[in-house]
């Protein structure tokens, strides 16, 4: 399968949306062309299996390597393993999802869908990179729409959140790009498969690694640079939020581990230390912050950080469960978290507060927008049979493996955080749901269609997860076994 | 020896021709501004065109002059420059009394620069750099009922005088030490004792007068905002791309052997620019003096390329240039409509400009995106491939502090794209309807930002064509 039809997809449609006019001919062709994306993306899928059974066990499939600038070394080079085609699929779920949740987007209807579909195509050519120049540059294609989505469609204090966030996340690529330059001219090549091949020097790698993850670990929410996640999250509409939780913070959380973690193994090894508790330190911080929050928004916004610290968390602990799990994490959490912003982005739409205080009994008016918010908060604090439960149970197991007294220290104290996640889930969830309505509640309708589908795919894709995690296990296990090569190659030199 | 003096000098030849065409047609009888103009456009355009074809390599004057491929693309990258600012400047010369002098001024502005580019001697790099400068003066103060505008020319005549006088005298010291002006001969002669130092650091003030890098830039935003926009798109793009043509290359050339005490110097130069450049376009509220302060970042960030004294970094410079014309030009063709038309300049009369005026809003904003560098436009291969030559030097801080100082501009540059989209403005810029030829301009801007930056062959072009140390 020719994966640069995963870029032209977005691009066609993306171009097609400008040439369209009003609001019923923007969101068919965005839809559309959304739901294609998906499609190809199942096909890839499906693709991939037909390879793997067929014995091909290469590490990235159906790769093209074409020269882009010659004189710098530059390639377009893309390909993908199990850990990319997770994440496209989680993507291509994420923005259909989206542009359905904002069926009735009336406000600069045009430019709305255009700078999502603009948004997926920098997350989908990011996630296929094989060339760093090139994933660098789908990274920073993936910022600027969202500075312009939360700024002109946001609400509450949107330009500061706006701002924050884009200023914030082109810091994180700033420091990437230094990290890209130490491993440039220590290889002479940006081309990530070549340079796994090649040693870099630990003192280099240790120099280098930090620019890398730290840059990519602001993406992904890493604590203390996490400050963007929750105004840029609470200020960004619907759409806006389930992409930046859904996909953005995916994009950090993937750079750390396919850039900075498997190209350079040894520094990782080395700040493990650092990395595991800077990742306990926002599970744990996420989740008291989440407490205190009255806003629907701002609780989830906060249980994101938080939940992005199981990620980090997996990827310090460098075993191959734990990487796993980070993955898994990585896949759950988007989901998850796109659920929960569209169903609070229904009741919004509806009661036009998203006070937690201001809300009660909305089972009995909206009991669709109910059930869906309870099973993104049930799937948030880990209730089994949904993919959180999974995710996280996977990123425990294999941090415990890590033999060390202190990293199972932070494991007991990660653990323990699901303690207070329950805490805040079933409360915002008790008191928004149930118990008495209010009389002007009361007239208040239930889910439409678009918004039905909506969380139909979310839900499916959680259910999925949570029941037959082998299923996604398969697909992952090869890409993780190959970051783990790496860094295994080192461990037993020692 | 005549058919090479016609060949050689062909795009000063055409460009000569032009200025007496004008001369004749403003002895001629009165026509409207109008025919003058698509006349005049006429002509740069043909003289665009006529720069791509039939250019040969060659010395002449005893090494006065020296022209080959990669002048000829600087000279085209001129050319290019000046075709798209008399476009854009249709709606402000429309309405002037003085048309055909502006372009006589420009015009011969221009053939200094190309001399100057093409010099290979100090004496033909002083002569070419005063013939771009005088006049240029002169243009400054074209907003003849404007006070600002002749404190500007009074200002930029008295600040250029002062950097011709450093410059000159570092050629005499030069000349005194090397006894040569011949720059093939010079770097021979060169070696890193103090009053050849002390020559040539004279030398490179000048030059930084030019580009303005800090702390020889406090002329620039005075001049920037007095000048009428047309005159500042000119400064703020021709005639900076032409002194750094020539710095590049006379820094890897002549400079040769004094190249590790201009790698320090750069080093200093360029994050003293980078920075102070920054700080002050923060704080800006007149649109021209913004877009000065963010010239002089920019001018920084060149420098870091410089810095890289390999073939990449002459590439990535020149090539940044190409793509800064695109990008500044853009810009600046905006801001001239409205100011020709409206006569509002601050970014405040901006606020809710998309509400009234889209497609101009886009272009700005595709502009000031590509200025801050960022994907796809080409500013952000520019960007990358500059600060990849610098980088080349193993300096990682120099480097990381650059790229932390790309978000600081980042936060000016969105702040003007804030003001367009999100605010509200009671009374915003009303609809304005764009002249063919100005529109024209700016299609052609966008269409450069987008397309130099993702087809790979420009840049290879232009390596193909550089040379390192």
């Amino acid at each position: 399968m020719n994966l640069s039809l995963l870029i032209l997809l977005p691009l066609v449609t993306a171009v097609v949306i400008l040439f369209c006019k009003g609001l019923k001919q923007v969101r068919s062709v965005a839809l559309a062309g959304s739901v294609i994306q998906l499609l190809a993306s199942c096909f890839l899928l499906v693709a991939y299996w037909k390879e793997k059974n067929a014995g091909n066990h290469s590490p990235m499939l159906f790769e093209s390597d074409n020269v882009w600038f010659t004189a710098l070394n530059i390639h377009y080079h893309i390909g993908v393993d199990g850990i990319s085609i997770a994440m496209i699929l989680l993507t291509a779920s994420v923005v259909v999802a989206g542009i359905l949740v904002s069926w009735t987007m009336e406000k600069l209807s045009k430019e709305f869908f255009f700078l999502l579909v603009l948004l997926s195509m920098g997350a989908y050519g990011f996630f296929i990179s094989l060339d760093l120049f090139t994933l660098f540059f789908f990274l920073e294609i993936a910022v600027i729409p969202k500075f312009l989505l939360i700024g002109i469609w946001g609400s509450g204090k949107k330009e500061y959140s706006a701002m924050k966030l884009a200023l914030m996340l082109m810091a994180g690529s700033a420091l990437v790009f230094v990290g890209l330059m130490g491993i440039y001219y220590q290889t002479h090549s940006y081309d990530i498969m070549q340079i796994s091949q090649m040693h870099i020097p630990l003192e280099v790698q240790k120099f280098f690694f930090p620019f890398a993850f730290v840059g990519f670990g602001i993406f992904a929410a890493l604590f203390p640079f996490h400050t963007w996640v929750p105004d840029g999250h609470a200020s960004a509409p619907t759409a806006a939020s389930m992409f930046l939780a859904g996909i953005s913070m995916k994009l950090g959380g993937y750079g750390c581990l396919r850039v900075a973690t498997f190209l350079m193994p040894e520094a990782a090894h080395a700040y493990s230390w650092i990395i595991i508790l800077l990742a306990t330190i926002a599970i744990i911080y996420g989740a008291f912050a989440t407490m205190m929050q009255t806003d629907l928004k701002y609780i989830n916004a906060y249980s994101s950080v938080s939940h992005c610290g199981f990620v980090i968390l997996g990827i310090g602990m460098l075993t191959q469960t734990s990487i796993n799990g980070a993955v898994l994490q990585m896949v759950s959490h988007g989901l998850m978290t796109a659920l929960f912003f569209a169903a609070i982005g229904m009741i919004y739409s509806r009661t036009h507060t998203r006070m937690v205080a201001q809300l009660g009994g909305l089972l009995k008016v909206m009991p669709f927008i109910s059930t869906i918010f309870v099973i993104a908060g049930l799937c948030s604090l880990g209730l089994p049979g949904f993919s959180g439960f999974v995710a996280e149970m996977t990123v425990f197991m294999g941090s415990w493996q890590n033999p060390d007294g202190w990293y199972r220290l932070a494991t007991i104290l990660a653990c323990a955080s699901i303690v207070v996640t329950a805490v805040y889930i079933l409360r915002a969830a008790g008191k928004t749901v149930m118990g008495p309505i209010s009389n002007e509640y009361a007239v208040l309708t239930d889910a439409t269609w678009n918004e039905k589908l909506a969380a139909a795919i979310l839900v499916i894709g959680i259910v999925l997860i949570g029941v037959a995690p082998f299923l996604i296990n398969q697909l992952i296990a090869p890409g993780t076994e190959n970051i783990m090569q790496q860094v295994g190659k080192l461990i037993t030199q020692k | 020896m005549l058919t090479d003096f016609f060949i050689l000098l062909k795009q000063e030849l055409v460009i000569t021709v032009i200025i007496f065409l004008l001369l004749f047609i403003k002895l001629g009888k009165d026509r409207s501004n109008e025919t003058i103009l698509n006349w005049i456009n006429l002509f740069l355009f043909i003289n665009l065109v006529a720069g791509f074809f039939g250019s040969q390599e060659g010395i002449l004057f005893s090494e006065m002059f020296h022209t080959n491929k990669l002048v000829v693309l600087e000279k085209n990258i001129l050319n290019l420059a000046m075709l798209l600012i008399s476009m854009q400047s249709y709606s402000w010369l429309k309405m002037h009394k003085h048309v055909i002098e502006f372009y006589l001024l420009l015009l011969s502005t221009l053939l200094g620069m190309f001399f100057m580019i093409s010099s290979g001697n100090l004496l033909m790099f002083y002569l070419g750099l005063e013939l771009s400068t005088i006049p240029l003066a002169a243009a400054a103060n074209f907003d003849l009922d404007k006070r600002r505008s002749s404190e500007a020319a009074m200002k930029m005549i008295i600040s250029s005088a002062f950097s011709s006088a450093l410059l000159l005298f570092g050629i005499s010291i030069v000349y005194g030490v090397s006894g040569t002006l011949v720059f093939s001969e010079l770097s021979l002669h060169l070696v890193a004792d103090p009053l050849h130092l002390f020559a040539f650091i004279l030398l490179i003030s000048g030059f930084a007068f030019k580009i303005s890098a800090v702390p020889f830039h406090l002329w620039t935003a005075d001049v920037y905002e007095g000048a009428p926009v047309a005159v500042t798109s000119y400064l703020s793009v021709v005639s900076k791309a032409a002194v750094l043509f020539v710095f590049v290359s006379v820094l890897y050339t002549v400079f040769k052997p004094l190249a590790t005490v201009w790698y320090n110097i750069l080093f200093v130069l360029s994050l003293a620019t980078i920075i102070i450049g920054n700080l002050f376009a923060l704080r800006q509220n007149n649109f021209k003096r913004f877009l000065a302060f963010s010239s002089i970042a920019q001018v920084g960030f060149i420098l870091i390329g410089i810095s890289g004294s390999s073939q990449a970094g002459m590439a990535s410079v020149i090539y940044f240039i190409l793509i800064y014309v695109f990008s500044n030009l853009a810009a600046f063709g905006v801001v001239s409509l409205v100011s020709a038309i409206t006569g509002k300049e601050n970014i405040d009369d901006y606020k809710a400009f998309y509400s009234t005026n889209p497609l101009l809003s886009w272009i700005l904003t595709i502009a000031l995106f590509s200025l801050a560098g960022v994907p796809p436009t080409a500013g952000f291969f520019g960007k990358f491939f500059l600060l990849m030559a610098g980088a080349a030097k193993g300096n990682y801080w120099l480097i990381g502090i650059a790229a932390l100082n790309m978000v600081v501009s980042f936060y000016y540059y969105l702040r003007v794209v804030k003001a367009m989209f999100m605010d509200s403005n009671e009374e915003p810029i009303s609809k304005l309807s764009i002249p063919i030829l100005p529109k024209l301009a700016l299609y052609i801007c966008v269409i450069g930002i987008i397309v130099t930056g993702l087809l790979s062959w420009v840049y290879d072009h232009i390596f193909s064509l550089s040379s390192g140390i």
